[in-house]
């Protein structure tokens, strides 16, 4: 493929590498980009990897193993679209997606992307477990399959297969039920969103996804949905109607705020705890919700609220976007963002992170035993915060 | 080739002089209000051209609706008595200039609101106020296409205005409009009262935002809860163009239970936000600005005002951050409004 | 070249050496108008040990090493002419200390402008230091060593001149310490001892700035800017010495440019002034606006500009955005920078719409005021389109050009790149060229510090 089919190819040259992008909005640490604060070679910063796209497209060089890791090596936090100041800002991971959409056509990608994708094809999620097990999560809690209530609760792979993710989506389940939420779930006939699948370029398989979700929504007369993970959201809410689904999507976040505020939802019981919020990528920068958790979180008493600081749009993301919970391209150094994350939470001296993503509860996770905060700092979903506070069983 | 309408006999029988005696920025009794006008008017030097701050005011106090203040400023630039220096002036010429690109003209159906060049306040026009509207000149990059041109009034360049303006109004005449409601209060003056003051066609009727307001809220009556605020309201100068108009910021107050307060400067008595008085080449000119935006906020603070509605983008740039300092708080009228059925503008609370 | 490979991994790490063609083709571009150089190796060291191990390293192989900070000075200062080692300093990101009573700040080479603004904002928020406007990866070090000049430049003059000490790296591989910090804990002062003053302004010819001590200033709550704005250049000079007379402005900065529409054949001069009250800065803009330049204004010569507080904002942001870039589309451009006296700006302005002209690119100068108006550093500003080599070819000529001018009207040119230097070198003062001559052969034996650059036939 060359420059000259390539969907932005009148804008790619216009990147100056000036470096903003590496920012956060405070300018606090020039490592706010997951792969520059990794790997710290110009090569992985935004506007490295926006030259190396061009020059391979302009075969001033040729396709390597490395090239693809660099290429896939972008988790689309977005913080390079948000703090770019020139014109293209908002094309900038559209750019990164539609180069890997070129390595994906000839065949060229990291192991780990193929095996991620093929493993989506065939078994519906990405770790190749077997699809008769996506819906054990909610056994024992009482939560019905779908059949016409008023919201869908789609939990996605995470939260279907991950062991301690399954902790949060069966947490949110008792909370919406304890709050007299009519709602079901998919179980077993959950398939995989597509997000990662669209970030990693598979154009194709997104829509097949897509298109078959869609229509399995219809089938069911969905009309609301509510999603555990933020990446959930993003595809539902924002790349679904391009294939004519246009559904009602909810965050969980926003209607556990609205619950609360409502009265539905009683968490006076509170919890006593210092608590910084983790914004996730796919909810803050990608959606623009910032205040709604937060706003969950300080309704409840006894909780103290402390920013780290980089915050908002300015968050570090924990580096499991684009697929990278599975494909782990930032893993193995203390230099991997999610340990730099959970380093800096731990200095705002609070003893919970919150999160509202499966993807963040689990790289955090594993950064906290990494970097041997265990016992010290804890990792808790909002739903889990919000179930303890208001009484309701399985938030361990 | 577009001439001002100025009838030299009406200034003759008027018995008031009132254009120049009501002046706010200038001590002129009657009759020598009378005497500077003649002199005005034949092309003659008068301290007039030289002291005036050009805030508008006398287009409204003139009783004839002769225009003095538009002679005013055509003088200023025939017998080269710029009000601001030369550089400030070549500066605010060269600002309308558009330079990126030939705007799109898209299809509308009315009623259309153009947003003149305040393409980027497009938070000032959101939710059900506003809702099936359909909006010209959203493009920043393109705004200056739609640019009434007469803040040029404060330039002394009606030339530019003249030159300028029939293209503006055939990039807005592009959309096949009947009517056009005006953001901003001088795109309604420019093609209410000065296009027709030289002669220059408008091809669309111009509809006040405020008059639009009302209406609409009149449609909305059922939802209007009292809003029980005190509120002071900043005059532009440009409402001078529109006299006929200006009922309708007492007929929204009270539609929406806005409490106005008493002040000393309002209506024909209101003070200029003395943005465009900063710069301008008279000795004391920024003493000057400072003390009438000094008058002007402390008489709403004495008159009790919780909130300076705003009707102007270049009056809230000016005043609205010393109104906030002094603890009341600037909001826009659109806004207001919103605040009235419920709804929560940017910003607030 | 496998065993030099062997011996960086060795000192860095794997993770910290490259001999991919990824990383050599990135580390080979300046980001403007300079043709690319390969670089052999990319390697990221972490401390002033592991640059040591590398500089030894490079002296007995004799492979070249190119020191790159930010990689900002788009004059391709960093860019490998000769290949070897692209040295990039910036994991040596620490910031070391801060001496509020004496008020500075000890960094390692690779901190950030940016990192600096913020952490001084948030630990130390009553001082500051002179913020130089470019992007924020730009560093502290990169800048000093070129000389650069910051928004404190009218009031303590030129970056390098705000520094009180540095750790240096030879190229012979002795680390070496300059000032103060050479014989006590305190890196306060450079001044007495004897002047080593060899490292700023050579391009990283002549060893490696690992650690430096940087002075900084009292900060104060209000930062306001006035714009005054005149049409006839003649002027210019006139109104800075005046301004600059009051001692009540910070950062002064006249500009013209063809785009937007409003700068246009007029010079507008921002006028920085702080302040920690409302009365101080009404002293300050009086003394200014009314006292000095009243009469400018009375005349109509000049006025003002009428500043929304939006404005006002987008002008005081430290650090600033530029979207000069992408004016022609194209992600590049390039300016000379050259240190002029402040009379020259009317002929630097014309000859600079001259040149743009010629070459179909919309004119773009500025010139920042240094001390007293002891010097102005006046920038001749090229955008080009990287997808067009036309665009590039017609960039680089100007650049030559306005190069050529500033030596012409009797200035010199700042961070020269490889055809600046050369006319610098030919004009020079043969006594003087002589001596840098001695000088980079005393430290350099082996010519291995960024090859290409000031070298002296």
């Amino acid at each position: 493929m060359t420059l000259a089919d390539y969907p932005y190819k009148d804008i790619i040259h216009r990147c100056f590498r000036c470096g903003y992008c590496k920012f956060p909005t405070n300018w606090t640490d020039v490592n706010n980009c997951p792969a520059y604060a990794r790997f710290r070679m110009e090569s992985y910063s935004c506007g490295g990897r926006l030259w190396l796209i061009r020059a391979w497209l302009n075969n001033e060089i040729e396709w390597t193993d490395h090239l693809a890791e660099i290429v896939y090596s972008c988790v689309a936090c977005k913080n390079c679209a948000e703090k770019c100041p020139l014109r293209f800002s908002d094309d900038i991971v559209d750019m990164i997606v539609a180069a890997r959409g070129e390595m994906i056509e000839s065949g060229s990608v990291p192991s780990a992307v193929k095996e991620f994708l093929e493993n989506i094809q065939q078994q519906g999620n990405p770790y190749g477990n077997a699809r008769t097990k996506r819906g054990e999560w909610a056994e024992g809690t009482g939560i019905k399959p779908y059949d016409g209530q008023e919201f869908l609760y789609y939990v996605g792979c995470v939260g279907s297969y991950d062991t301690r993710a399954k902790e949060t989506s069966k947490a949110l389940g008792e909370v919406l039920l304890k709050a007299g939420v009519s709602f079901g779930v998919l179980g077993n006939e959950e398939n995989c969103d597509g997000n990662e699948v669209s970030k990693l370029g598979e154009r194709g398989l997104f829509q097949l996804l897509a298109e078959e979700n869609i229509q399995q929504f219809k089938d069911l007369g969905v009309k609301r949905i509510v999603t555990l993970s933020p990446h959930s959201y993003n595809a539902i809410k924002n790349d679904y109607p391009m294939f004519g689904g246009g559904f009602e999507v909810y965050h969980y976040t926003q209607l556990l705020r609205d619950l609360i505020k409502g009265g539905s939802l009683d968490v006076s019981r509170g919890l006593n705890a210092r608590v910084t919020y983790h914004d996730p990528c796919f909810l803050g920068r990608w959606n623009g919700e910032y205040d709604v958790p937060r706003e969950v979180l300080t309704a409840i008493p006894g909780i103290e609220l402390v920013e780290m600081e980089r915050n908002r749009e300015g968050a570090l993301c924990c580096g499991g976007g684009g697929g990278n919970f599975y494909t782990d391209f930032l893993g193995g150094s203390e230099n991997s963002p999610a340990r730099i994350r959970i380093r800096e939470a731990y200095d705002t001296g609070a003893s919970i992170v919150a999160v509202a993503c499966p993807n963040c509860m689990t790289m955090l996770e594993d950064a906290v035993k990494a970097e041997d905060f265990e016992g010290r700092l804890e990792i808790r979903d909002i739903s889990e915060i919000v179930g303890e506070a208001c009484m309701v069983r399985g938030t361990e | 080739m577009f001439e001002l309408r100025f009838d030299e006999r009406k200034c003759v029988a008027c018995r008031t002089g009132n254009c120049l005696a009501k002046c706010q920025y200038m001590d002129i009794d009657r009759d020598t209000a009378k005497a500077e006008m003649v002199k005005i008017f034949n092309g003659e030097d008068s301290f007039v051209l030289h002291d005036c701050v050009t805030c508008y005011a006398c287009e409204e106090y003139c009783e004839m609706g002769n225009h003095p203040f538009y002679l005013i400023v055509e003088r200023q630039e025939e017998m080269d008595i710029p009000p601001l220096p030369r550089p400030l002036i070549k500066r605010g010429v060269q600002i309308g200039i558009p330079f990126r690109g030939e705007p799109e003209i898209k299809e509308v159906k009315e009623p259309v609101l153009s947003m003149g060049v305040f393409s980027e306040l497009a938070n000032l026009v959101q939710g059900r106020l506003f809702e099936g509207i359909s909006f010209i000149s959203t493009d920043p990059r393109k705004m200056f296409h739609f640019f009434c041109q007469l803040m040029y009034l404060h330039y002394a360049r009606t030339s530019v205005i003249k030159e300028r303006l029939p293209k503006t109004i055939e990039t807005i005449a592009k959309h096949n409009v009947k009517e056009v409601i005006f953001l901003h209060d001088e795109c309604y003056g420019t093609f209410a009262s000065y296009a027709p003051a030289v002669g220059i066609e408008v091809p669309f009727k111009p509809i006040h935002l405020f008059e639009y307001l009302y209406n609409r809220l009149k449609e909305l009556k059922d939802e209007i809860k009292p809003l029980n605020l005190k509120v002071a309201y900043q005059r532009p100068c440009s409402s001078r163009l529109s006299p006929d108009k200006l009922h309708f910021v007492e007929d929204i107050f009270n539609l929406i239970g806005a409490d106005s307060v008493k002040r000393e400067y309002t209506g024909e008595n209101a003070l200029c936000c003395a943005g465009t008085i900063i710069g301008q080449r008279r000795k004391g000119s920024r003493q000057r600005a400072a003390d009438v935006q000094r008058r002007n906020i402390e008489d709403m603070i004495n008159a009790g005002a919780q909130v300076c509605v705003f009707n102007c983008p270049a009056c809230w740039d000016t005043l609205a951050s010393l109104v906030s300092e002094k603890g009341i708080k600037p909001l826009f009228m659109s806004d207001l409004c919103r605040l009235a059925i419920g709804e929560k503008p940017e910003g607030w609370g | 070249m496998e065993s030099i490979y062997k011996s960086l991994v060795e000192i860095v790490g794997e993770e910290h050496v490259s001999t991919r063609p990824e990383e050599l083709y990135v580390y080979s571009y300046d980001l403007g108008t300079t043709e690319p150089q390969r670089p052999d190796y990319a390697v990221a060291p972490k401390t002033t040990g592991e640059v040591q191990q590398i500089v030894k390293l490079a002296n007995r192989e004799k492979i070249p090493v190119v020191p790159l900070g930010g990689g900002l000075s788009l004059a391709g200062l960093a860019v490998p002419l000769r290949g070897g080692i692209a040295l990039d300093l910036k994991r040596m990101d620490r910031i070391i200390e801060v001496n509020e009573r004496a008020r500075y700040v000890v960094v390692e080479c690779g901190v950030s402008q940016g990192q600096l603004v913020s952490y001084l904002e948030r630990h130390h928020p009553n001082l500051y230091h002179s913020e130089p406007g470019a992007p924020p990866q730009a560093t502290i070090a990169g800048n000093i060593a070129i000389h650069g000049q910051g928004d404190l430049a009218q009031v303590y003059g030129f970056n390098s001149d705000m520094v009180n000490g540095l750790e240096v790296v030879l190229p012979t591989g002795e680390v070496c310490k300059i000032g103060s910090c050479s014989i006590s804990p305190h890196w306060f002062t450079l001044h007495p001892l004897p002047d080593l003053g060899l490292f700023l302004g050579w391009s990283g010819t002549t060893g490696i700035i690992t650690r430096l001590s940087l002075r900084l200033y009292p900060s104060k709550k209000i930062r306001d800017v006035e714009q005054f704005a005149v049409e006839d250049e003649e002027l210019v000079p006139e109104v800075v010495h005046r301004i600059t007379h009051t001692e009540m402005a910070e950062d002064i900065v006249a500009f013209s440019q063809a785009i937007p529409p409003f700068a246009n054949e007029l010079h507008t001069i921002n006028i920085f002034m702080t302040a920690d009250s409302e009365k101080e800065l009404e002293f300050k803009k009086g003394l200014i606006w009314d006292d000095t330049l009243g009469d400018y204004i009375e005349k109509g010569d000049g006025g003002f500009v009428n500043l929304s507080p939006e404005m006002k904002f987008e002008l005081a942001r430290r650090p600033q955005i530029s979207k000069t870039s992408d004016w022609k589309k194209g992600g590049g451009f390039e300016y000379v920078g050259a240190i002029m006296p402040v009379e020259t700006y009317p002929e630097c302005y014309r000859r600079g719409v001259e040149i743009s002209t010629r070459h179909d690119i919309p004119y773009t100068v500025l010139g920042r005021i240094i001390g007293r108006s002891h010097a102005m550093m006046f920038s001749w500003t090229y955008a080009f389109n990287r997808a067009d080599p036309e665009s590039i070819r017609h960039a680089r000529k100007a650049l030559h050009e306005s190069d050529d001018l500033a030596l012409e009207l009797g200035g010199t040119i700042w961070k020269p790149g490889v055809y600046g230097q050369k006319i610098v070198m030919e004009k020079i003062d043969p006594n003087t060229l002589q001596l840098m001559k001695k000088v980079k052969q005393l430290l350099d034996p082996n010519g291995i510090m960024n090859p290409g650059n000031w070298e002296v036939s």
